[in-house]
């Protein structure tokens, strides 16, 4: 049944591309135009991914492919917000339903960096696309890669040339706003180039409880001695589904840090390929879900370090309450020659009712023997020593439990480079593992009147 | 450091000649090459086996015709081809044996070189040895003095002639002929190998050992080893295993089965030294081998102590089912690896029972151009409440031609459990060394301190005789790697 439907959905995604192909790829660049054509052909011969594949064996991602859902008739709004987290002063742009607005035409800030539409940006920066865009490895090559290369209309585009240094974190925020089971592919680029420095805040937000499916693929190029910081939070509602591609490519002595904060959503797969391509490079890949009702986190992460004397750390965690599911495949491979390689991951889980399950599975491949690599991984519970210590002490078993689930969390938050950002997202762990919907639910609405929120007991006193 | 004494080092390590490579002449009964249904009917035959037990294998072999090989292993096997293999291949039989002196005098004469006489001196040591050569089992020691507490430990095949109840009451049950590739293979064409039985309440007063050898050339070997310990029984199991020196390269698919009732506890050590081939990876062992273990009852306890020096490729994944609430599972592992020798090896531990616990320590060494790959799975039921697992896997490279990798799943179903995983690669520090030379030892003797050192936590598990082999094997196998 579920395999009929896949097939089905298969059949659509071919039929609509042969007939729109053309409208779609109008202005296209000529490498964009062939790497369409070439990404179809995979798509027919190889379709979606099944679960037999090891990547996806315990995803459950593939479930949520069906025919219901709409490819092509997706409005295109324009929704004229802005994020005002307290204290945080970003440069924002918005996209609705995986697309800009039509008129908006291309940032381009004071100091050069170039934000808006990858669509524009095709047309104006031809030279860029050529150089850049599909040319970075994928984890695992797969229908929903070539689905979105083939049909991507729309996403975002940063651009930051040499030696610029962005004022403000760019902030990126993508709504779902559409009744009508959007399926949306969107496709991005972010270039920062030699001693660029950027920071850059991804938000995903749905405003209805309608159900969705987007398939974002954002391409990363970190040149020489530049630094990215770049923010992931996930926010969405229950029936939608979010497929999240990352690959990066880092060159000598850059620095990527990514944080992929998942809060809500249905289901979410979030897929971080990082190719270390330049020596003295150093790549942070830091994760944080914490899911409840019968969500789904699947976190599949791949640094390839292909030469020596490069870093990377992965670190990735995770609380499960009610039927929530989560997988995390780490996998670091460490090419022959690619000596003094420092590699670290782990995966910690707090599981916390009888029916959530966890999948998780760090893996290191190495061919090379001058390197420190470990890994390690736990799942269990809080620690009732813990407990009863701060129970001795007067907090109540709630507060208690509270703190130190929020103590498991603040690990990964704390690597926040944003002040403000920081301070928002602790507050919203702490306001969602008190069980209100953290929400940016609704996020345009809310954040306006940030709601003060602390524990009850006074957390500075002890 | 200065580079070359370690160039000789490794020289010397890679052109070290597999010691026990000889071959015995002894007259060799064939079954033709080939595998179908006529050559499983001959192999019945001449082991004058039950129906039962012919049916099982007939039906073992339709299924395995239906499968193929699989290919997830990160391992790079040539194509097998099952048509070129001698299925069944045993020293000819003169008649019925009643005591030592009527074995083959050639025949003592291979085990006496591989440490193992059969004779009385064993007694001294207190282990009673059934020693399977190709395919058949060829003497058994100690058989009265086990059979004075009701212990069952003799060949496969006089098993299933003398206590056929037993045998198939136990034969599949925690690896059935549809679990895998290899495990219908062996179901289909299994020659030989060891029964073991510990009745209810009996601590077996000896180490059981089990010797394999490959000797003729072309033929696989396909032995078949259950363990059965009853309720509150004891038992210590050991296997060796050895081959000739040959170029081409000849396939092992055993299968281990491990029953231990309520507050039994089973220990199986195995000291694995296959034909590893030679230094350009020519000819050596296919080893693929299914051992499986069951804690039906509550409070049982199965121990899997492996250390692995030999074999071309290395396939196994010796596991553990704890279906009783409050039983014990444990897994040692020293995997060795060294020239083109590839091992994918690694344990499954099944947590269905309440309380159950389980602990992995793999320790992989890899030096030359070897893969040295841990898998493992931790799964927890939905109701296996308050499981623990630990698991530790390190790897250790010497040189910087080969590869060490880690896949760790796992899988929790259930909230109560606590799992931890961890592992480290790295390779010897320049800092422990120069520690040992600052103190006058020099490299080759620091290596071999840092690498027994690094297997200790396995090493201590081993029974006593196989522990003083295994030193030597690792001491063999790694003297003075590159540091």
């Amino acid at each position: 049944m579920e395999n009929q439907n896949i097939k089905n959905t298969q059949k659509q995604f071919i039929e609509y591309a042969n007939n729109s192909m053309d409208k779609i790829s109008a202005n296209d660049t000529p490498r964009v135009k062939q790497l369409r054509q070439d990404a179809l052909k995979r798509f027919i011969d190889n379709g979606f991914p099944t679960k037999k594949m090891e990547k996806w064996r315990n995803s459950r991602m593939i479930e949520c492919v069906n025919e219901d859902f709409n490819i092509d008739r997706i409005e295109n709004k324009k929704h004229d917000f802005c994020c005002v987290i307290r204290e945080l002063d970003t440069e924002a742009i918005s996209l609705t339903n995986g697309k800009f607005a039509e008129e908006e035409q291309l940032k381009v800030l004071e100091n050069g960096i170039v934000i808006g539409s990858t669509r524009k940006a095709m047309q104006e920066y031809p030279e860029l696309f050529e150089k850049y865009f599909g040319t970075c490895n994928i984890n695992d090559n797969n229908g929903f890669y070539d689905i979105n290369t083939a049909l991507w209309q729309d996403g975002f585009f940063i651009y930051a040339p040499k030696n610029t240094v962005g004022e403000k974190p760019i902030q990126i925020i993508k709504i779902i706003d559409e009744e009508n089971n959007p399926f949306i592919q969107t496709r991005n680029l972010i270039i920062v180039e030699s001693n660029a420095q950027l920071q850059i805040i991804d938000c995903d937000d749905s405003i209805k409880e309608q159900s969705s499916f987007v398939n974002s693929y954002t391409e990363i190029f970190i040149g020489e001695n530049a630094q990215l910081e770049n923010y992931k939070l996930q926010n969405l509602n229950d029936n939608s589904s979010l497929l999240n591609t990352n690959t990066a490519k880092q060159l000598a002595n850059s620095r990527l840090q990514t944080h992929t904060i998942s809060f809500n959503g249905g289901k979410i797969r979030n897929n971080i390929h990082v190719d270390i391509d330049g020596e003295g490079a150093e790549c942070n890949i830091y994760g944080l879900y914490l899911v409840d009702k019968t969500q789904h986190v699947d976190n599949q992460l791949k640094v390839n370090h292909n030469v020596p004397n490069c870093n990377s750390n992965e670190k990735f965690k995770g609380i499960l309450d009610n039927e929530a599911t989560a997988v995390f495949n780490g996998h670091v491979h460490v090419a022959p020659n690619a000596q003094k390689t420092i590699a670290y991951q782990n995966n910690s889980n707090i599981i916390l009712t009888d029916k959530a399950k966890i999948n998780t599975l760090p893996f290191l491949e190495i061919y090379a023997d001058d390197v420190k690599c470990s890994h390690g991984s736990s799942i269990g519970q809080l620690d009732q020593e813990a407990m009863f210590y701060m129970q001795q002490r007067g907090i109540s078993k709630e507060n208690a439990r509270m703190l130190l689930m929020y103590a498991f969390a603040a690990e990964i938050s704390n690597n926040i480079g944003i002040d403000a950002l920081r301070e928002r997202i602790d507050d919203m762990i702490k306001r969602r593992l008190k069980g209100e919907l953290s929400s940016c639910e609704n996020c345009v609405f809310q954040c306006n009147t940030p709601k003060e929120y602390d524990f009850k007991i006074d957390l500075s006193k002890i | 450091m200065d580079s070359n004494p370690n160039e000789n080092i490794i020289e010397k390590v890679t052109n070290k000649e597999y010691e026990f490579g000889f071959v015995t002449d002894i007259e060799t009964d064939f079954a033709p090459k080939g595998l179908n249904e006529d050559i499983i009917r001959l192999i019945s035959a001449k082991k004058e086996e039950p129906e039962w037990l012919l049916e099982f294998r007939l039906k073992a072999y339709r299924h395995w015709l239906t499968i193929k090989q699989p290919t997830w292993a990160h391992l790079n096997i040539p194509p097998i081809d099952y048509q070129d293999i001698i299925y069944y291949a045993a020293p000819k039989k003169r008649k019925e044996l009643q005591s030592l002196d009527e074995v083959d005098p050639e025949l003592l004469d291979t085990f006496n070189k591989l440490g193992i006489s059969l004779d009385e001196q064993k007694r001294l040591s207190g282990v009673a040895v059934d020693a399977v050569m190709d395919s058949t089992s060829v003497k058994t020691t100690f058989q009265d003095t086990l059979s004075k507490h009701g212990i069952i430990f003799m060949s496969f095949s006089e098993a299933v002639k003398q206590y056929p109840d037993l045998v198939k009451k136990y034969l599949g049950t925690v690896v059935p002929y549809t679990d895998n590739f290899f495990a219908a293979l062996n179901s289909a064409v299994f020659s030989d190998g060891s029964f073991c039985y510990i009745p209810k309440g009996v601590r077996c007063p000896l180490e059981l050992s089990t010797y394999f050898r490959i000797n003729a050339a072309n033929t696989g070997q396909f032995e078949r080893t259950l363990i059965v310990a009853e309720e509150g029984a004891y038992v210590s199991y050991m296997e060796g295993c050895t081959a000739p020196q040959r170029d081409e390269n000849q396939l092992h698919a055993a299968i281990v089965e491990i029953i231990a009732e309520t507050d039994a506890e089973v220990k199986y050590s195995t000291v694995q030294n296959w034909y590893p081939g030679d230094k350009d990876g020519k000819g050596g062992i296919y080893n693929f081998v299914t051992k499986r273990g069951i804690c039906r009852g509550d409070r049982s306890k199965i121990s899997w102590t492996q250390v692995e020096t030999g074999s071309a490729i290395t396939w196994k994944y010796p596991s553990c089912i704890l279906k009783g609430d409050d039983t014990t599972a444990e897994f040692y592992s020293v995997a060795v690896t060294n020239n083109y020798q590839q091992a994918d090896t690694g344990t499954k531990m099944i947590h269905l029972g309440k309380n159950s616990r389980s602990t992995i320590i793999s320790k992989g060494i890899s030096a030359g151009y070897s893969q040295n790959s841990y898998r493992g799975l931790v799964r927890i039921a939905p109701n296996a409440s308050n499981c623990r697992n630990f698991s530790q896997c390190d790897s250790l490279l010497l040189g910087d031609k080969c590869g060490a990798h880690t896949w760790p799943y796992i899988q929790c179903n259930n909230d109560t459990a606590i799992l931890e995983h961890e592992a480290t690669t790295s390779k010897i520090s320049e800092d422990q060394l120069f520690y040992c030379n600052q103190r006058g030892i020099d490299t080759e003797k620091a290596i071999g301190l840092i690498v027994n050192g690094y297997a200790k936590d396995v090493l201590n598990k081993l029974p006593m005789e196989f522990a003083v082999e295994a030193q030597k094997l690792l001491s063999i196998t790694l003297e003075g790697s590159v540091g």
